[in-house]
């Protein structure tokens, strides 16, 4: 070998293969305005669309005139509930089962709700149009506070539902109710609360928020009159179920629909499900044979399309008084808003909340879950998290603290004493699920120690005493928040949506110089797949990354796929394409044997390239297998290199970590200062430590935000109050705190390649970190839980109901 | 989020553009940086038929010092009054208080003129005015006159301005060398107006507090000027007792909404603590 020869470590470096910080290849464009969004597309004599929106929560529709609409300069159409049910269009399904009106159908039921649909030549004539549409309301009274929407004098909202006693999910106990979901033993629980030596019961709530993307929702519906073909582009997670749901309701033969999501900014489950713009761009689009765009602007999104969240959790521990849990009771009150569109796997009407036991072995529990209607918009979908299980998660990590105040135990201690142990794994929860691995304890003292916790907790004692002799206004918290994540739906056996189950695929061709193409059923929304996924494919083949293109998000081209939300990319998708890369490899192997003349099991794998056990210098590299592949295969064989791969996951993956929050707050004001904020996570194997590490700080700035004052709120008649980013708590960079990241890895058994996803741990995490922290500073004046958010003013009026602001 | 249809104009001087405002009647704005009156007509709070554009008249931009007073022309905009050597040396407040304005970005169109003539209780200028005791110089149809800030605001967006009148610039008496200010605000986040926030401006001596201004910013419907408070301190070395009777009575004349903020009375409260924050912090600055 001559000094040319590339070492192994340079041959490893250049594939820049799993464990590499690759930089993000879509970076190029999207720091440069050069990517492509729904929005940048301009189509040949393209119409744009824009609603006529409710100013009542709850009203009925007396008329809708749209004479002096039709009157303004290039307004072409207003199309109504009655315009749609003449192609039966007036009401589409939703993902949970549940049906919705697509434009106000005789009533309307939540502020902003759309109403009618004005079609354009431009936005500015769109906009005056909807302007001049006249409709007559009769307001009606107003179900708001989900705690009385099942009162027996309650408002009926959903009028189409009377008479129903069961819905999709079972059956309904009142007018206002979607479903009950329960799960666990009851009478087991009921007899562990019993024994407990001590219990503690609080009702947690789990406000409404909002997934709020930088890019809104927005679709152009493009109907070929002659072909009978619909283009859609759109702003999609899971741009292939688009595709289905529209043959199911449009009736429209599914090869003639083509899907396409552009790159999107931003998804966090609030781009999963349909919306009715996307229904009226469609139909106004086959009326009138021109493309038609809609895109949404801010109020719109976040007062319309999908919220997240509203669950009221009334939480129950019992343990023994040296503080073995011994039972979990939960029963949530879930607000689903007007219509039930949640985004979850379809049997699932309450996500996979029953996680909820969280990291801890707690041998009986029991939940059930309460979906009810009220006069807000519809939703309920996973704003970066599995589905529900930021709910679960913030529910058991405020009860171990609840109930280490209680026992007068360190609330990391309690946390220690009740964790799954790493033996027990697999580990089979008390309310159904197989966690496939971890170790906690490592992780939870890795982080006790890299922050001192002993010291913090010194510090805050003597800060508590100063603040008790009044010299200091200040109180600090320390939240700890243990979080055991579930991610990667589906396994077929208990995971699909409107009957597909919830695998994933990818499909790599390989080309005569030694690159290719991998594409994929996932769509990235920002989480950097055209990267990552190609350095999967480059360790696993020994192709550079670099000369792997990935694609996704054209239905005409990738193959069928699921989605990207749950944290299911790489768990899902990420397994389908090792496992198409290895169909690659096992073939490569075969031409290597017949290009050296061994048998196969004489060649062994050696990073780029196969050669021949002990005869190092008898080698064929990928890139010259790709040539031969197309020229010189062994006979029999067909020629080329491509392969597809559908994955059906065997289990889910259980991603887990130890986030600890540090804050003092002023009581005078309520406003706070994080001092500190330390997360370890253990995703598993690790396929791109700094995309890791960028995930983590979005999610983690996602998690500040929701737990110290991201909310949608309604006043008692039903008007949200915070429409805007001037009072959606936003936060800029001058806001977020500083993120300390760590991890440790522990890889799925399951999982090809070991990973379990990350996308989502910290906001899953982080809200419980927060908000344990805020609760913690107060603890000392006597509070056992303060709801969220956390804003400058709830943290002043708790200080003041707990008596801190006395003279 | 889309404006109705609109006229633009862009007049080169005042005397144009007071024509323009004059025969357009009602259904004409002046436009300054946009960003009030940009956002209001984009949810079509305000649908103006006609926008008079004041950036093509370049007398209305600059900033001078005149003997006692500064002089600052109406559409300087906030990212000027920050990079004036001037406004740093001679009014230390206005920098201070222009750097609490919403972001960089809002602040490079924002003008100062638009900042105090628009009326919003929420905008940070008008109380700072008031407590510094400018002056805003209008002209219209009939002429040029001046007002005295803390005579100019009426109600929400409701200013001495007649129509066809423009604010062309504000005078400002410099305050006494060795004065101390401070200008507190909270607010939720970058880019929020104020839940709450004072401006102080007081000179001392011999360890007492010789003068002092207070001005108020949205906890009224208008800008307030919260004089007893003010009263209270003069004569004091701002013992704690003092604090407390000033904070309470620049509470007594506060009125806010209750808003995504919070409740009226945290408002009332934090206002009483920027008002203590804001006279201890000015009292420490006196030379
Ligand atoms: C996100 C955001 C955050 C903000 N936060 C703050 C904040 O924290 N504090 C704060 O003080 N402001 C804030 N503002 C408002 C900002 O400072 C505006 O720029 C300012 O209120 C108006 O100045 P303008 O030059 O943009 O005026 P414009 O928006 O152009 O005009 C405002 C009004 O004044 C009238 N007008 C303008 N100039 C004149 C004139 N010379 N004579 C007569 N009438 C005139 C206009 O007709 C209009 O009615 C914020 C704005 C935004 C968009």
């Amino acid at each position: 070998m001559n000094d040319m020869t590339p070492t192994r470590e340079q041959r490893e470096a250049k594939l820049e293969g799993m464990g590499c910080k690759r930089k993000r290849v879509e970076d190029a464009r999207f720091t440069q305005g050069k990517g492509n969004y729904v929005d940048d597309l301009k189509l040949p004599g393209m119409l744009h669309g824009d609603f006529v929106r409710s100013p009542h929560a709850h009203a009925r529709v007396k008329s809708i005139n749209s004479e002096a609409a039709m009157k303004i300069p290039g307004v072409l159409a207003v199309i109504t509930a009655e315009t749609l049910k003449t192609v039966n269009l007036a009401w589409m399904p939703t993902l949970a089962g549940d049906v919705q009106m697509v434009l106000a159908d005789g009533k309307v039921l939540f502020q902003n709700q759309e109403v009618a649909f004005v079609v354009a030549t431009d936005r500015y004539a769109a906009d005056d149009g909807i302007n001049a549409v006249e409709v007559e309301y009769e307001p009606l009274p107003v179900v708001i506070d989900p705690f009385h929407a099942m009162d027996a004098d309650a408002p009926v909202l959903r009028e189409d539902l009377a008479g129903k006693t069961t819905g999709a999910h079972g059956p309904r106990k009142h007018h206002n109710h979607v479903f009950e979901w329960t799960v666990g033993d009851k009478d087991l629980t009921d007899a562990a609360f019993r024994k407990a030596d001590v219990t503690i019961k609080e009702m947690i709530s789990y406000h409404r928020t909002h997934p709020s993307p930088l890019e809104t929702c927005q679709c152009v519906c493009s109907f070929d009159k002659i072909s009978g073909e619909l283009s859609i582009w759109g702003t999609f997670q899971a741009p292939h179920v688009i595709r289905t749901v529209v043959a199911l309701i449009a009736k429209i033969p599914e090869q003639k629909i083509h899907v396409i999501s552009p790159d999107v900014g931003g998804g966090f489950g609030n781009k999963v499900g349909a919306y009715p713009g996307y229904i009226c761009a469609a139909v106004a689009s086959i009326v009138t044979g021109k493309p038609v765009k809609w895109v949404e602007d801010r109020i719109e999104n976040l007062t319309a399309t999908s919220f997240a969240r509203d669950y009221h959790m009334t939480t129950e521990l019992a343990a023994t008084k040296d503080g073995k849990v011994t039972g979990l009771r939960v029963h949530v009150l879930a607000d689903h808003g007007a219509f039930d569109a949640c985004a979850d796997p379809s049997k699932w009407p309450a996500g996979f909340f029953n996680i909820v036991t969280g990291s801890y072995d707690i041998p009986t529990a029991h939940v059930s879950v309460d979906g009810i209607y009220t006069n807000k918009a519809p939703g309920g979908v996973a704003y970066r998290c599995s589905f529900r299980v930021t709910e679960a998660a913030y529910c058991i990590e405020r009860g171990m603290d609840i109930l280490a105040q209680k026992l007068g135990m360190d609330p990391a201690e309690l946390r220690l004493k009740n964790f799954i142990k790493a033996e027990q794994f697999p580990y089979h929860s008390a309310l159904g699920w197989e966690y496939d691995s971890g170790d906690y304890h490592t992780a939870m003292k890795k982080m006790m120690e890299s922050v001192d916790y002993a010291g913090l907790r010194r510090e805050q004692a003597s800060l508590r005493e100063a603040f008790k002799r009044g010299e200091t206004r200040e109180i600090m918290g320390v939240g700890v928040s243990f979080f055991t994540e579930i991610v990667g739906a589906g396994p077929s056996k208990n995971c699909d949506i409107l009957g597909i189950a919830m695998f994933d695929s990818c499909e790599i061709r390989l080309h005569p110089t030694g690159a290719g193409i991998a594409r994929v059923g996932s769509k990235s929304t920002g989480q950097g797949h055209e990267t990552t996924w190609a350095q999967i494919i480059a360790t696993e083949i020994g192709i550079p990354a670099d000369d792997i293109k990935i694609e996704e998000g054209n239905t005409d081209t990738a193959p069928y796929g699921l989605g990207t939300y749950g944290s299911r990319s790489t768990p899902v998708a990420g397994a389908a394409i090792a496992m198409a890369a290895r169909k690659i490899k096992a073939k490569a192997q075969m031409i290597a044997a017949w290009l050296l003349e061994v048998h196969e099991d004489d060649l062994e794998w050696d990073i780029d390239g196969f050669r021949v056990k002990g005869l190092p210098e008898k080698f064929k590299s990928m890139k010259d297998l790709c040539w031969a592949a197309y020229h010189a295969v062994p006979p029999g064989m067909e020629p080329g290199l491509e392969a597809v791969s559908y994955y059906d996951p065997p289990n889910m993956t259980y991603p887990f970590g130890a986030y600890i929050c540090v804050m003092n707050i002023d009581v005078d004001t309520g406003v706070y200062k994080i001092r500190r904020f330390y997360a370890l996570d253990d995703c598993g194997t690790r396929i791109n430590p700094m995309i890791i590490e960028g995930q983590i700080h979005g999610g983690l700035t996602e998690a500040f935000a929701i737990a110290m004052g991201q909310e949608i709120r309604y006043d008692d008649a039903g008007n949200v109050v915070t429409g805007s980013f001037m009072d959606f708590f936003m936060p800029t960079a001058v806001e977020t705190p500083h993120w300390e990241t760590d991890f440790t890895v522990t890889p799925s058994p399951h999982h090809p390649i070991g990973a379990k996803g990350v996308g989502e741990s910290p906001n899953v995490g982080g809200v419980p970190a927060f908000s344990n922290a805020v609760n913690d500073a107060f603890s000392f004046l006597g509070s056992t839980h303060i709801q969220m958010p956390h804003d400058f003013w709830r943290n002043w009026q708790a200080a003041k109901n707990l008596g801190a602001l006395a003279a | 989020m889309i404006p109705g249809s609109f006229s633009y104009h862009r007049p080169a001087s005042v005397a144009d553009a007071i024509k323009l405002l004059s025969s357009l009647g009602d259904e004409a704005r002046p436009l300054a940086g946009g960003h009030s009156l940009i956002p209001m007509m984009k949810l079509r709070l305000a649908s103006p038929d006609h926008l008079v554009d004041l950036h093509g008249i370049a007398a209305l931009k600059g900033i001078h010092r005149d003997g006692d007073r500064v002089s600052i022309g109406a559409m300087t905009t906030q990212h000027e009054l920050l990079a004036s050597d001037e406004i740093a040396r001679s009014l230390p407040i206005l920098h201070e208080t222009a750097l609490l304005i919403a972001d960089p970005q809002v602040r490079y169109m924002g003008t100062i003129g638009g900042n105090v003539a628009n009326g919003d209780p929420g905008n940070d200028m008008p109380a700072l005015m008031m407590t510094l005791g400018a002056s805003y110089r209008l002209e219209g149809p009939n002429g040029a006159r001046e007002v005295v800030a803390s005579e100019f605001y009426q109600g929400a967006y409701f200013t001495a301005l007649e129509p066809g009148e423009i604010l062309t610039s504000i005078s400002i008496p410099v305050p006494a060398a060795g004065h101390g200010y401070a200008y507190e605000k909270l607010k939720r986040k970058i880019g929020d107006y104020a839940t709450a926030a004072a401006a102080v401006v007081l000179t001392m001596s011999g360890g007492k507090v010789a003068s002092c201004a207070i001005g108020l910013t949205n906890v009224h419907e208008t800008p307030l000027l919260a004089t007893e408070a003010a009263r209270l301190v003069v004569g004091t070395s701002l013992d704690p007792a003092t604090l407390k009777q000033a904070a309470a009575a620049a509470v007594a004349i506060m009125a806010p909404a209750a808003d995504a903020r919070g409740p009226v009375e945290y408002r009332k409260h934090v206002g009483g603590i920027m008002v203590t924050r804001a006279l201890t912090r000015a009292a420490a600055l006196t030379k």
